[in-house]
């Protein structure tokens, strides 16, 4: 940690400061340094999408972001946007729909997913899944997830 | 104990079947959802401590010397092994099954002791206190190579111009031979004979979450607790038991949630075991979490198969003999404990499964090769096997001008045929293809799709459409790994528990990866018992506290462990009777438990309610007879027995455009009819079909491992080996007939591999049907825009 650097960021709406190696990423922090695993690492590589967080309100990849860009910025992640339950509508719809098998692609997804809701107006499905086309599942098969985000923008009015 | 203990399926009866059929949403997806879950690479240990491991960069090469000095001394290393000191605290193991005839394999140890054999196999482990670390220190590692000869091509592997394991004489790991007889007096006297030769591309399962292990050792008790991403915790404990030394009971496998599996998760892994063992060497948790580029490098790969098919038809259209020619690669070792011979074996049962045909021959080998090792993946041999099958029977309607439809239905075997014994030896209890063909037929419109077709062609746009029969193994009896030798238990026990407020607890041996297995144990108990859904808690993946079982591959879930959580459900809910009768003083035949109340089976009056039973049973046992015990926990055991195997059957179709200029083939919706017998939860069905299919499509279009002429792996990682991704994929249309099994009182027949078994081969069918017109056709899987593009001679 000879080459450590201070950051401090606030993470799901907590102040957070933390002494970090500047090659970290900034899912790996999220995940080791804060516990908060609900962010998963698939790829390392950037294509999988499984460590989507929101930075200053726009989805980044966990894993192409290292930590120390992430000082002074606002981070969100699956765990914060459940407890706001800004994720509520879509959580139902994939619930109830079963748009996630393993789950472990499922948090990227909302993330995803939600960049969509939070844009609002209705979208074909085809838009839908070319918005979603960066995020990896090997469960579903990506119609039920489809459907799922479909039903969410069709309730939000 | 009246009409609940009758089968599901009874003829005759209407039976109250719950929430069985009924689409409930899974109550263990609300943690996943919310980024809750348990994966390993979650879990927090003190004193964890993180392995990596320094693996060969090349295919085939002796190792002359492994200089382990340096990254022993770099920060935050704990400790560096080669393969002789992890082998001294693990047994080496071969991958082979007496039942195999032949089957032959050499010790492989956790991590390579002089030679390595394919590029990516362990050499050396580090372990440090994070994982950046030991990743450091791995680069410091100095190793010095002699490289061998390189195998990599599996006819040269046939041909043995070089031998890979010396002392095996020969590259030929398995073989088998099948044939009914008459097969050449049946092409003599055909009217068509139709010849084609199938490649099937070498890809792998790419589970989101890499394989995942987390050994954690007790010195004190000389115990080992391993957390793993697995889909067979008790096939582990038996394996980590025997080849580290613990006793079977000292060893516990706890399987949380996992992040996919596919089959991916059910072998046993040379790193795996190495991290079980560095944790007992070090005597602290030790943990190893696949990186994406390890996963493409040592994950098993599966298929790479070149079959030569050839049918013989009659001019009316019937299918007289198929004649078949497999060769398949595995890499340098058969993988452990169920071996890479399977694969190859089941193209030679199931090809041709279908149809009505008597004559059948087959012949197969399997090869090593200096390439990753490939073993069972979803689906094991079907997508092969359906695919060359249907895209033969295409090839001879087209010959005879027959539609495919047509050609089907007058050659599937007729829905009353059943019990029937297909010339491969294999058995059928009841099949419904023609049930299957006519409800897709209707559900896609198929007349209207072909005058769409012929339309479109006035305009050169190229559709096509493909149809793929098939059937499918699942719910295994001991006849597929018992028999030969490996440990792996094709019974699933299941334990239901009721508890003090009334509530149920089922614990079962299969395991869950997302697929709804916990979702849909707790329909079953729910509905066995009497109570409602919201009252089941569901166990899996712990040996520490499930009943012995095999856990979760070949389609097995349902069919097993659905009907061990049945049974024990049944004999729950008659204990309950029973002690109801004590507390109420009223003949049990009187009772029923309906809606978590001991109700008047004849009156529906309700008399107990289960929690006030269960808080007698428990608290106030003095309150009843003397003579009398409560017993709230049962436990209920299912073998299937009297077929080797279940068989599921369906058929799919695909409707896809080429475009002749690009060669990109546009997949414009599929459609699958699948006969799984007793559907627990529709919706559940329902998306393992889609996941399934959407995994025989990138089959079909996408995946492929590529190696170079030296061994090496050119597109390990997700930027060049190509998946299915949302942006390409179709709507895919579910429909189901059923037909339940009447080996068991549930009657599912199980679907998890269904979609992917079928697809290939449908896909392949709808792009050879737009090609048709120009003439061009496509026989090697993935179908690429290069490969469309040569087929159509566009591209050298």
């Amino acid at each position: 940690m000879e080459h450590a650097l201070d950051i401090a960021l606030t993470v799901n709406g907590a102040q957070v400061s933390r002494r970090v190696e500047p090659r970290q990423h900034l899912v790996d922090f999220l995940r080791e340094d804060l516990g908060l695993t609900g962010s998963h690492v698939g790829c390392e590589h950037g294509v999988c999408g499984a460590c989507t967080v929101r930075v200053n309100g726009e989805i980044v990849r966990g894993c192409l972001m290292l930590a120390v860009q992430a000082n002074g910025c606002r981070v969100e992640t699956v765990e914060g946007l459940s407890d706001s339950r800004e994720l509520a509508g879509l959580q139902k719809a994939f619930h109830e729909r079963n748009a996630l098998q393993c789950g472990f692609c499922t948090p990227g997804m909302l993330m995803a997913a939600q960049d969509l809701v939070r844009r609002k107006g209705k979208l074909s499905r085809a838009e839908i899944r070319n918005h979603l086309s960066g995020n990896y599942c090997r469960c579903t098969g990506y119609q039920a997830i489809v459907d799922a985000v479909e039903e969410a923008l069709d309730g939000q009015g | 104990m009246g009409r609940a203990e009758l089968p599901l399926h009874a003829p005759g009866t209407q039976t109250d079947k719950g929430y069985i059929g009924q689409s409930v949403p899974r109550p263990g997806a609300q943690r996943l959802l919310q980024g809750r879950g348990a994966f390993v690479d979650d879990l927090r240990f003190p004193r964890l401590a993180h392995a990596v491991f320094f693996r060969s960069p090349y295919a085939h090469a002796r190792i002359k010397a492994l200089g382990l000095e340096k990254a022993r001394s770099a920060p935050g290393v704990i400790g560096v092994f080669d393969g002789r000191a992890v082998a001294e605290y693990c047994k080496p193991w071969v991958g082979v099954l007496a039942h195999l005839k032949g089957i032959k394999s050499p010790p492989q140890h956790a991590i390579a002791i002089e030679r390595a054999c394919w590029q990516g196999e362990a050499v050396a482990a580090v372990v440090a206190e994070t994982r950046a670390q030991a990743e450091d220190a791995a680069a410091l590692i100095e190793a010095e190579w002699q490289e061998l000869p390189v195998v990599v091509d599996m006819e040269a592997a046939l041909r043995g111009d070089a031998v890979i394991h010396e002392e095996l004489k020969d590259n030929i790991c398995f073989k088998r031979e099948h044939d009914t007889g008459g097969v050449d007096e049946a092409f003599a006297k055909a009217d068509v004979v139709v010849e084609e030769t199938y490649h099937f591309g070498r890809h792998t399962g790419v589970c989101l979450e890499g394989r995942s292990i987390l050994a954690d050792y007790n010195a004190a008790e000389h115990s080992l607790t391993v957390y793993h991403s697995t889909q067979a915790p008790h096939m582990m404990q038996d394996i980590f038991a025997r080849h580290l030394g613990i006793p079977e009971g000292s060893v516990r496998v706890i399987a949380k949630d996992v992040g996919g599996s596919y089959g991916i998760k059910v072998h046993v892994y040379p790193d795996e075991m190495a991290t079980a063992a560095l944790s007992v060497m070090l005597r602290r948790p030790v943990k190893f979490i696949a990186d994406r580029l390890e996963s493409f490098a040592t994950d098993i790969h599966a298929r790479e198969h070149r079959v030569k098919i050839s049918i013989a038809v009659s001019r009316a259209g019937e299918i007289l003999a198929f004649d078949l020619d497999d060769l398949t690669a595995i890499g340098p070792y058969s993988v452990y404990p169920r071996t890479s011979g399977i694969e190859g074996n089941q193209v030679v049962n199931l090809t041709g499964g279908p149809y009505r045909h008597q004559k059948y021959r087959a012949r197969m080998h399997v090869v090593f090769t200096n390439k990753n090792v490939t073993c069972q993946y979803r689906a094991v041999g079907h997508p092969i096997a359906v695919a060359l099958t249907e895209a033969i029977v295409d090839k001879a309607a087209a010959q005879l001008g027959m539609d495919p439809a047509e050609f089907r239905r007058k050659n599937l075997i007729p829905d009353d045929a059943y019990p029937y014994t297909f010339p491969s030896g294999i058995k059928f209890e009841k099949l419904s293809h023609h049930k299957c063909i006519d409800l897709l037929l209707q559900l896609m419109k198929y007349e209207e799709l072909r005058k769409e077709q012929q339309d479109l062609r006035a305009k050169n746009i190229f559709r096509g459409i493909g149809l793929a029969a098939m059937i499918e193994v699942t719910n295994p009896s001991p006849a597929f790994y018992g028999v030969g030798g490996a440990r792996i238990s094709a019974q699933d026990g299941a334990t239901l528990r009721l508890e003090p407020s009334g509530m149920v607890t089922v614990l079962c041996g299969v395991t869950e990866q997302g697929q709804g297995t916990d979702a849909i144990f707790a329909q079953i108990a729910a509905s066995a018992v009497g109570v409602t859904l919201d009252k089941v808690r569901v166990i899996t993946g712990d040996t520490g506290v499930t009943p012995y079982g095999g856990g979760t591959w070949a389609s097995r879930g349902a069919g097993i462990g659905g009907e061990a959580v049945l049974l024990a459900g049944r004999a729950l809910r008659a204990n309950v009777l029973e002690i109801a009768s004590q507390i109420l003083k009223t003949g049990k035949e009187e009772l029923e438990v309906k809606d978590n109340q001991v109700v008047n089976r004849l009156t529906r009056e309700a008399k107990l309610p289960l929690e006030e039973l269960g808080r007698i049973a428990h608290f106030r046992p003095d309150t009843l007879p003397v003579d009398f015990q409560a017993e709230l926990t049962v436990t209920r055991h299912y073998t299937p027995r009297q077929y080797g195997f279940t068989f599921t059957n369906g058929i799919q179709a695909s409707l896809v455009e080429v475009d002749v200029d690009t060669g990109f083939v546009k997949l414009l919706k599929h459609w699958c009819v699948e006969d799984a017998g007793t559907v627990v939860n529709p919706m559940l069905v329902d998306e393992q079909i889609r996941g399934g299919v959407v995994q025989g499509i990138g089959a079909a279009l996408y995946e492929e491992c590529l190696y170079g002429p030296d061994g090496q792996l050119l597109n390990g990682s997700m930027a060049d080996y190509l998946v299915p991704m949302s942006g390409e994929m179709p709507d895919i249309v579910c429909a189901h007939v059923e037909t339940p099994t009447r080996q068991s009182q549930l009657g599912a027949k199980g679907v998890g591999e269904a979609g992917t078994a079928g697809a290939p081969g449908a896909v392949m069918n709808a792009i050879n049907d737009a090609l048709a017109p120009l003439g061009a056709r496509v026989a090697t899987m993935p179908f690429t825009p290069q490969r469309v593009l040569q087929a159509l001679g566009k591209v050298g």
